[in-house]
C-alpha cells in the first residue's frame, strides 16, 4: 500500500519544497538589506506581468522543456543524462549548417530539417557516451559530463576557424538567410493596432516543446519502446530476463534523449539568436537535470517546472535590473530550488509521509491491513 | 534448572506504520529447552526476534531475562544480557580468519594476540565439547556454508550467550549438514544453553524443539508442547484452516522428449566453470526436479535455458536446435520457441516490483500481437483485460491489476508470474524455486497448477532447494553438486538420504569428486533425520 496519495508525490512535494526554498531565499534577501516582498514582486510583473515578460519567460522555458524531457528520457532507463549541455551545442551546430548551406524558400520548410539536423547532431554526440556505457561499462555519467567540455572546445573551434565569416571579430556564424527565420509570438499574437510580445524572443518553437512533451508521453507509457526503457530501468536483471536487450536501451534512451537536447537550438539557435553564437546553450542542459528531477521526469511535470524555472530565470534578470540585488543572488534562489526539489526531497517527503500516516490511523478504516513480510 | 524462565516476553506489540508486524506477544521459553518459532514469511517472526536482539523498539510490552525485566536499545545489550543470534545471512568478514571473525567486536584491550590466543582456546575446547570443529586459520571465504555458520555460533558462545537464536538455519545447509547443526543445538541444549529457533519448515520443528509457537500475522496463535502435535496440526495452526501438506498427483505419462541438453557448459564472469558439461532430457508430461544445495549450478542452467547466460555445448527443443550464443539466445526468441519461465527470484527477474500488476503481466510478452493496438501504441486496456481473468483464474488476491506488484504477498505476487507463465500453455516450462517465501496455502495452489499443466502433457523443469519440494512434485529427479550431473533418480523409489549424500557431492561410486570443507563433516554412516 502507498503511504501517501499520488497527488500528494506529485504535487504537494514540490510545492513545499520550493516554498521552503523561496523563504529561505526571503532571508538571504533580507540579510543582504533589501525588501523581499518588493523583490518578488519585480520578479512576478517582470516575468508574468506582461505580455513582454511571458515572452522571455516562455522563451526560457522552451529551452527547459526540451533539455528537461531529455534528462527524463534518460532517467526512465536509469541513466543519468548530464551531458545535455554539450548535446545541446553539438545540436546548434547541426541547425547552423542546415540554415547556413540549405536555400529554404519559407520557414515552414526550414523548421522541420532543422529540427532534425539539432536532433541529429545532438544524438550522434550522445551516442557516443551511450557506446561506451552500454559496451564497456564506461560510467555515463562521468562521460556525459566530460563530453560538455569537449563539445565546449569543438564549439570555439568551429566558430573561430571553421564557420566564422571572413573579417568579422567575434567567433559566431553569420546571420541565417531570409528563409529560415520563425515566427516570434510577436508576429504571431500581435492583432491590430498594438503588437504584442513586442520584441521577446519566444517563437514557433514553443508549441514544437509542447508536442514533444505528449510526444514524449506516448513514447514512455504507450509504446512497446517505452514499456521496455522503463522494465530495464527499474531493473537490469529483469529485463534480461524477459530478453530486453540493455545494449539496445542504453543507446536508443540515450540517442533519443541527445535528440532533445539537441532540438533546443531550434529555439535558441534558429529561433532567437538567428546564427550561431558560442553561448547559445547558457546553462540550460543543466537546469533541464533540475526540471526532469522537479517534474519526476513525467513530461507534463517537466512541462510545469520548465514554467517556473523560465520564471525565474526571467524574474531574475528583471531582479538584477530593477533593483540592488546582485544577479548572482538569482543564481543562488535558483540554486536552493534545485537543493530542495532534488537533493533534499527526502527532507520534505518523510516529514509528510508521518503525517499522512497519523491522518490515515485516525481515520477509521476496515481491517485491510495486510501484514508486511518483515523477512 | 530454575523456575524463572529465560526469556519472557509479555505484550509485545510493533507496528511499522500501518502494517501491524507484531500484536501484544506473549511468550515463555524455560533454559536449557530448544523452543521453535513456526509461522509463514511476514507472520512477523524475524521482527518479534529483532525486537529481543535490540535492532528494533517494540511499541509496547516487556522483556526479561532470567526472570529479571531487562530493555534491551541494541544488540550491545542483547550480548550483555547472554544473547546470541545467528542470522539467516551470515554477518562475517569474508577475508578474515575464522579466529579474527570470532574475536571480532569482542577484542580486550588495545592488543590483538592475547584475545586471539584466548579465542583459540577455547575454540579448541567447544570442537570437543559440541561437534564444532572449524579450522581457526581458514579464511570465511575458503571455508563451507556450514562451517560459516558454525562460526556464526561460535560467536555467540564466545560472548557466552546462554541464550541462541537462529534464523532459518537450514536454508543453505545439505540434509546432513542440517543434521551436524541438529546435533550441535542438542549438545547446546544438555549444556543447560537456551534455543530458539524460527523455520518455516515443519519437520525440522518436529525433529528438534520441544515446544513450538506458532505465529500468524503478527499475532501468536499457540504455543504447544512439540510432542502433543503433528505436522498437519501446526500447518492448519499457521495457515488458518486444513491444508493439504503432500501433493496429490497421478503417475505421469510421458510423451515425447521435448527438452534435450547435452554437454552445457557454463563459465560465469571471473571465469569459474559452473556448469560441468550436464546433459539431461526433459519428456512432455513430466516434472523433472533438480535437487543441490544452493550454487551448484541451477541458477546458470536456468538462465542459459531461460536465455540470459551464454553458454556452450547443445540445447534441442522439440529437435530443433537453439542458439546458446548469437543473436537468438535471448529471452524473446525462447518465448517464441516455446519456453516459459519463472525465475528463481521473483524479486529481481520475475517481476518489475514499481510496476502495477497488469504491467507485470505483459513483461516479457510485451510484443505479443495481442497486446498492441496498432504498429505503434499497445492497447494497455487490452492487457489489463488480460490480467483481470488471469488473476481471477490464478485466485491472486487482492484481484487489480492497477495495484503495485510491491503490495501484493509473497504467495501472491508468485501467482502473477505463475499466470503469466502458465497461461501462455509453453511447452517447456522452466520452474526456479517455486514456493520460496509462499505462505503454506499459496504453496498447495501453485503446486497444484503445476501438475495441471503437467497433466496436459507439457514439460517442467524443476529447481529447488527445498528438498520436500522436489520429492513430492518431481516424477523423476537429477541431483547437481558443483555443476556437474551426480545422479538421477525416480521419485519414490529413493529417500531423502540418498539424495542428500548425492548433494553433498558423493557420487554412486561412494566417493567424493572433491574434498570440499563442507564435505568434510560427511562421514560414512551418517545417521539419517529422525535416527
Amino acid at each position: 500500500m502507498d503511504v501517501m496519495p499520488k497527488w500528494a508525490d506529485a504535487l504537494l512535494i514540490p510545492l513545499i519544497s520550493i516554498l521552503i526554498a523561496f523563504a529561505i531565499s526571503a532571508g538571504v534577501i533580507v540579510a543582504i538589506g533589501e525588501d523581499p516582498v518588493a523583490a518578488l514582486n519585480t520578479m512576478v510583473t517582470g516575468a508574468l506581468g506582461s505580455s513582454y515578460g511571458w515572452g522571455y519567460t516562455l522563451y526560457y522555458t522552451t529551452n527547459f522543456i526540451f533539455t528537461g524531457l531529455a534528462v527524463a528520457v534518460a532517467f526512465h532507463a536509469r541513466m543519468f543524462n548530464i551531458g545535455g549541455e554539450g548535446q545541446a551545442m553539438l545540436g546548434g551546430v547541426g541547425v547552423a549548417l542546415v540554415c547556413l548551406f540549405i536555400p529554404f524558400p519559407h520557414w515552414i520548410l526550414a523548421l522541420p530539417v532543422a529540427l532534425i539536423g539539432g536532433a541529429l547532431f545532438g544524438a550522434a554526440w550522445a551516442a557516443i557516451p551511450a557506446y561506451l556505457q552500454a559496451k564497456r561499462g564506461s560510467h555515463i555519467v562521468i562521460t556525459t559530463i566530460m563530453f560538455n567540455f569537449i563539445a565546449g572546445s569543438l564549439l570555439v573551434f568551429l566558430l573561430v576557424e571553421v564557420l566564422k565569416p571572413a573579417g568579422a571579430m567575434d567567433p559566431a556564424t553569420a546571420k541565417f538567410p531570409e528563409g529560415t527565420h520563425l515566427p516570434t509570438f510577436q508576429d504571431m499574437f500581435s492583432f491590430g493596432e498594438k503588437p504584442a510580445f513586442r520584441g521577446a524572443p519566444a517563437n514557433v518553437t514553443f508549441f514544437i516543446a509542447l508536442l514533444s512533451c505528449f510526444a514524449v508521453w506516448l513514447l514512455i507509457w504507450r509504446t512497446r519502446l517505452g514499456y521496455a526503457i522503463r522494465a530495464y530501468g527499474h531493473s537490469e536483471p529483469a529485463a534480461l530476463y524477459a530478453g530486453i536487450s540493455p545494449t539496445r536501451i542504453i543507446m536508443i534512451a540515450m540517442l533519443i534523449s541527445g535528440g532533445l537536447s539537441g532540438m533546443m537550438a531550434i529555439n535558441a539557435v534558429m529561433g532567437e539568436a538567428e546564427r550561431l553564437v558560442l553561448n547559445s546553450v547558457e546553462g540550460a542542459g543543466f537546469i533541464g537535470i533540475a526540471v526532469a528531477l522537479m517534474g519526476r521526469s513525467h513530461p507534463l511535470g517537466v512541462l510545469l517546472a520548465a514554467l517556473l524555472f523560465g520564471f525565474l530565470y526571467q524574474g531574475g534578470a528583471e531582479l538584477s535590473l530593477w533593483t540592488n540585488v546582485p544577479r548572482e543572488l538569482i543564481v543562488v534562489i535558483q540554486a536552493l530550488v534545485i537543493l530542495f526539489t532534488g537533493a533534499l526531497d527526502n527532507m520534505v517527503r518523510i516529514p509528510l509521509e508521518k503525517l499522512f500516516l497519523m491522518f490515515r490511523r485516525k481515520s477509521p478504516e476496515p481491517a485491510t491491513t495486510v501484514v508486511k513480510p518483515a523477512e | 534448572m530454575s523456575d524463572a524462565p529465560a526469556i519472557e516476553l509479555k505484550g509485545i506489540s510493533k507496528a511499522f506504520g500501518p502494517v501491524q508486524a507484531n500484536k501484544d506477544i506473549s511468550i515463555r521459553v524455560m533454559p536449557g529447552t530448544i523452543h521453535g518459532i513456526i509461522g509463514e514469511n511476514g507472520a512477523g517472526k524475524s521482527t518479534l526476534m529483532s525486537i529481543l536482539y535490540g535492532f528494533y523498539k517494540a511499541d509496547s510490552g516487556q522483556v526479561f531475562i532470567n526472570g529479571k525485566e531487562t530493555t534491551i536499545p541494541d544488540s550491545q545489550a542483547a550480548i550483555a544480557a547472554g544473547i546470541g543470534m545467528v542470522f539467516q545471512h551470515f554477518k562475517l568478514v569474508e577475508n578474515f580468519t575464522v579466529l579474527e571473525n570470532v574475536v571480532l567486536g569482542a577484542e580486550e584491550g588495545g592488543r590483538l594476540m592475547p584475545s586471539l590466543s584466548k579465542a583459540r582456546k577455547l575454540l579448541t575446547e567447544l570442537a570437543d565439547e559440541y561437534e564444532l570443529n572449524v579450522d581457526p586459520d581458514k579464511k570465511i571465504e575458503d571455508i563451507g556454508v556450514g562451517m560459516q555458520q558454525r562460526v556464526e555460533i561460535l560467536k555467540a558462545l564466545y560472548r557466552k550467550a546462554e541464550i541462541l537464536i537462529l534464523d532459518e538455519p537450514t536454508g543453505v545447509l545439505t540434509p546432513s549438514e542440517a543434521d551436524h547443526l541438529f546435533r550441535i543445538l542438542k549438545g547446546l541444549k544438555d549444556e543447560g544453553k537456551t534455543i530458539i529457533l524460527i523455520t518455516h519448515k515443519l519437520r525440522e520443528i518436529m525433529d528438534v524443539t520441544d515446544t513450538v509457537s506458532v505465529m500468524r500475522r503478527g499475532e501468536m496463535t499457540a504455543t504447544v508442547k512439540t510432542k502433543e502435535t503433528s505436522p498437519e496440526h501446526l500447518a492448519e495452526l499457521m495457515v488458518g484452516r486444513k491444508v493439504l501438506l503432500r501433493v496429490d498427483k497421478k503417475p505421469a505419462t510421458p510423451y515425447a522428449k521435448v527438452l534435450e541438453v547435452k554437454n552445457l557448459r557454463v563459465k560465469d564472469d571471473a571465469g569459474v566453470e559452473r556448469l560441468k558439461g550436464v546433459s539431461l532430457d526433459v519428456h512432455g508430461g513430466e516434472i523433472v526436479g533438480i535437487a543441490g544445495v544452493a550454487g551448484n549450478g541451477q541458477s546458470e542452467l536456468l538462465e542459459v535455458l531461460g536465455g540470459y547466460r551464454k553458454a556452450k555445448g547443445n540445447v534441442m527443443i522439440n529437435g530443433e536446435p537453439i542458439d546458446l550464443t548469437g543473436r537468438k539466445s535471448d529471452g524473446q526468441s525462447r518465448r517464441a520457441k516455446g519456453i516459459a519461465h519463472v525465475p528463481e527470484d521473483r524479486h529481481r527477474e520475475g517481476l518489475i516490483l514499481d510496476f502495477q500488476a497488469w504491467e507485470n503481466i505483459a513483461f516479457g510478452y510485451h510484443n505479443d500481437p495481442a497486446y498492441q493496438k496498432n504498429r505503434w501504441l499497445m492497447d494497455n486496456r487490452a492487457i489489463r483485460q488480460d490480467t483481470a481473468d488471469k488473476m481471477k483464474r490464478f485466485d491472486v488476491r487482492p484481484p487489480n491489476p492497477h495495484l503495485t506488484a510491491k503490495n501484493f504477498s509473497g504467495g501472491n505476487q508468485q501467482k502473477i508470474v505463475l499466470a503469466r507463465e502458465i497461461e501462455r500453455n509453453p511447452e517447456l516450462l522452466l520452474v526456479g524455486q517455486p514456493t520460496r517465501g509462499v505462505d503454506i496455502g499459496a504453496i498447495e495452489f501453485i503446486h497444484q497448477q503445476l501438475v495441471a499443466l503437467r497433466d496436459r502433457g507439457k514439460a517442467i523443469l524443476l529447481v529447488s532447494v527445498e528438498l520436500d519440494e522436489i520429492m513430492s512434485l518431481a516424477d523423476r529427479i537429477i541431483v547437481m553438486f558443483d555443476g556437474q550431473i551426480m545422479g538421477e533418480r525416480i521419485a519414490g523409489q529413493t529417500d531423502e538420504r540418498e539424495l542428500g549424500l548425492l548433494m553433498a557431492g558423493v557420487t554412486d561410486t561412494g566417493r567424493s569428486p572433491l574434498a570440499q570443507g563442507s564435505t568434510g563433516a560427511m562421514r560414512v554412516g551418517n545417521p539419517g533425520r529422525g535416527a
